[in-house]
């Protein structure tokens, strides 16, 4: 075992065994205002270690806005959260402070933004921006931090690594700025890893790639991950666990085959209605698009573009109830 | 009915950039040849839905620059209606210009910030003298209709619409010039999959209501089979398969195609295995087959002779010298 490997051993935390799984993440009503509208209205659900669960739904979901909160990176003037969100044995991350977030932030949860392009730094090289985590976050020795940028650059398949270091991003392709960013988030061994929409700006043989890679990567890790994804198809591929959200609301969650193979609320038919598949002969999508944040519906946020919907619907909220093997928040499912 | 009408026709298209070396310190590299298109033989014919599919970088855009006379070929053919598409001059050309929209993948960054929906639509109808002054408003509600927009939306800015809205108005736009031909590049990506599914089935209903032609570009083969009703599929400046996109899909016979198949998500199976790698660099390539260092069936013939596009089972071509068989895929 070379130094470096013996170093990691200690400074990063161990690798879960799959079978006792335990709650890593919780979410428990979360509530986000901003500027005084809702953006994120009692969103509750859980994540296994080992597990990797699809945040799905349109743009305007609160998809990403959940993984920023889980990341610690929903601060500043405007904005009101509130609820809990727990992370392993670290309480409330909502109470915590930045010094706090600090050790938590790349170093136990990575993120994967969906633009690898902009995320990168234009101005530093490969080398730069992934030894950056590892000297500073795991305290490594320079020769050592580009030993471990080289195993990581060959880990997320990246060939002839170390002439890679040099590589400023605009010098890379899409897909491979891509598995640089990989190996950056990877780069402290987290527990959870948050990749929002990673493939959405790549060709189809690279995105098959590239979710394969992050699946590994979090597999052999005994990591969790959590997928912010708009396809239901490539969600049923990849995740174990799904939540459906509509304008900031959660309509219907649970395992993904028994979500996604037979769904009960109405949004989640009209989303899988939606995917394009090739002998798709016609596509159904709902009419309309998802109300500003000015404009919420009382009530069923979904109601207006809801195919069932009733006048209870437009007057009251469905709560979130236990169906059929998954939650659905709809008053009626079916 | 007569013969169809054939409007794109290229022979042999080539488009070769030339690449200057860079300075260094022992002086300047020797200039390199790119070639970005390199034998394309493609016929439209009026009332076609085709599609061109394949990976970035592998000539889609540069094709498409040349159907509309953006960009003029290195070698071959480029002809609209038997002309020359970059002699046209003067009225033939204003008349290519009116009779072939396009459609950008940058809707935004098509449509003028600083102009209102409303003069956004109003202004081809006006370089195209296409009715009196008078009839403009009308047209724009009813362009604004065609495409599912309310009429109110005309007095805003483009950055106060959606991205689906904003894709709405390049279309609309397009309309306006009463086309023959639309040219759309990847129209419906990079938006949500109900946006995307309303978009399609707005293309689909007016190619089929106004018997408007079709070129469609996208990475996606299912978006491609949604909308079109024959494909070509190119790999680094070629096209290595084409036909109907019936046979096309259901027995690809280049090992390209089926790769790209592969790679479409489908719901609870696996992720497939893919191709190994990215596309790789359009300067100086091998001999033989360009797929071939990407290719899990090359054999070493593939990487002396390089395949020209022949007759396969299925009915389409392909560009392979060892065609998968319908039995094998």
């Amino acid at each position: 075992m070379t130094p470096t490997l013996a170093k990691l051993a200690e400074t990063a935390p161990p690798i879960i065994d799959r079978v006792q799984r335990d709650k890593l993440l919780r979410l428990s009503n979360v509530n986000l205002r901003r500027n005084g509208r809702s953006v994120l209205d009692n969103v509750s659900f859980e994540l296994m270690q080992g597990e990797t669960l699809g945040l799905v739904g349109e743009s305007g979901a609160g998809k990403s806005t959940i993984a920023l909160a889980a990341i610690g990176l929903l601060q500043g003037a405007g904005i009101d959260l509130a609820g809990e969100i727990r992370f392993a044995d670290h309480g409330n991350l909502l109470e915590l402070a930045e010094s706090e977030w600090a050790k938590l932030r790349g170093r136990q949860i990575g993120m994967i933004f969906q633009d690898a392009a902009s995320a990168l730094n234009p101005s530093y090289n490969v080398g730069r921006q992934l030894g950056d985590p590892l000297r500073r976050l795991l305290g490594l020795s320079r020769p050592d931090a580009r030993r471990r940028s080289i195993e990581l650059l060959e880990s997320v398949g990246l060939n002839d690594a170390e002439a890679r270091l040099k590589a400023f991003p605009h010098e890379l392709s899409g897909g491979m700025q891509q598995r640089v960013m990989i190996a950056i988030a990877l780069a402290c061994n987290p527990v959870l890893l948050l990749a929002d929409e990673p493939t959405s700006a790549l060709d189809v043989t690279i995105q098959a790639q590239i979710m394969q890679l992050i699946l590994n990567q979090t597999r052999t890790r005994g990591a969790s991950c959590i997928f912010v994804l708009h396809d239901l198809a490539l969600a049923s591929q990849t995740c174990d666990r799904i939540v459906v959200l509509y304008a900031g609301q959660v309509m219907e969650r649970g395992n993904a085959d028994v979500v996604l193979r037979r769904p009960l609320h109405p949004y989640t038919q009209a989303l899988k209605s939606c995917v394009i598949e090739l002998d798709t002969v016609t596509l159904t999508p709902p009419v309309g698009g998802i109300p500003s944040l000015d404009g919420m519906p009382q009530g069923c946020r979904f109601a207006p573009r809801c195919p069932r919907a009733t006048a209870k619907c437009a007057a009251f909220t469905p709560p979130l109830q236990s169906l059929e093997g998954r939650h659905v928040a709809c008053w009626h499912p079916g | 009915m007569s013969k169809p009408e054939t409007l794109f026709r290229l022979l042999d298209a080539q488009k070769v950039y030339n690449i200057n070396g860079g300075w260094s310190l022992l002086g300047r590299s020797d200039p390199q040849q790119l070639a970005a298109l390199d034998g394309v033989t493609l016929t439209v014919e009026r009332g076609d839905s085709l599609a061109i599919v394949g990976e970035s970088g592998s000539g889609k855009s540069t094709l498409l620059r040349v159907l509309l006379g953006l960009t003029s070929t290195s070698e071959g053919r480029a002809l609209y209606r038997s002309q020359e598409i970059d002699s046209l001059t003067g009225d033939p050309r204003r008349l290519f210009q009116r009779e072939v929209a396009m459609i950008y993948q940058d809707a935004r960054g098509s449509l003028n910030p600083r102009m209102r929906v409303t003069d956004l639509i109003a202004e081809p109808l006006r370089h195209h003298q296409l009715c009196s002054e008078a009839k403009v408003p009308g047209r724009i509600t009813a362009l604004l209709e065609r495409v599912g927009l309310p009429a109110d939306i005309a007095e805003r800015y483009p950055s106060q619409l959606s991205g689906g809205q904003v894709r709405r108005i390049a279309i609309a736009r397009a309309l306006a010039a009463e086309p023959l031909v639309i040219v759309a590049d990847e129209a419906a990506s990079g938006l949500d999959v109900s946006t995307q599914a309303q978009l399609l089935n707005l293309l689909r209903d007016l190619q089929r209501d106004m018997g408007l032609t079709l070129v469609f570009i996208t990475h996606d083969l299912s978006v491609a089979s949604y909308l079109c009703s024959r494909i070509a599929v190119m790999y680094l400046g070629r096209i290595v398969e084409t036909g109907a996109t019936k046979s096309v899909l259901k027995a690809p016979a280049h090992p390209y195609t089926r790769a790209l198949l592969n790679a479409s998500p489908r719901f609870f199976e696996p992720i497939a295995e893919t191709l190994a790698g990215e596309i790789p660099s359009p300067i100086n390539l091998p001999p033989g087959c360009r797929f071939a260092g990407r290719c899990p069936d090359a054999q070493a013939a593939c990487r002396q002779t390089d395949p020209i596009l022949a007759e396969a089972d299925g009915g389409q071509k392909a560009a392979c010298l060892y065609p998968l068989t319908p039995g094998s895929v």
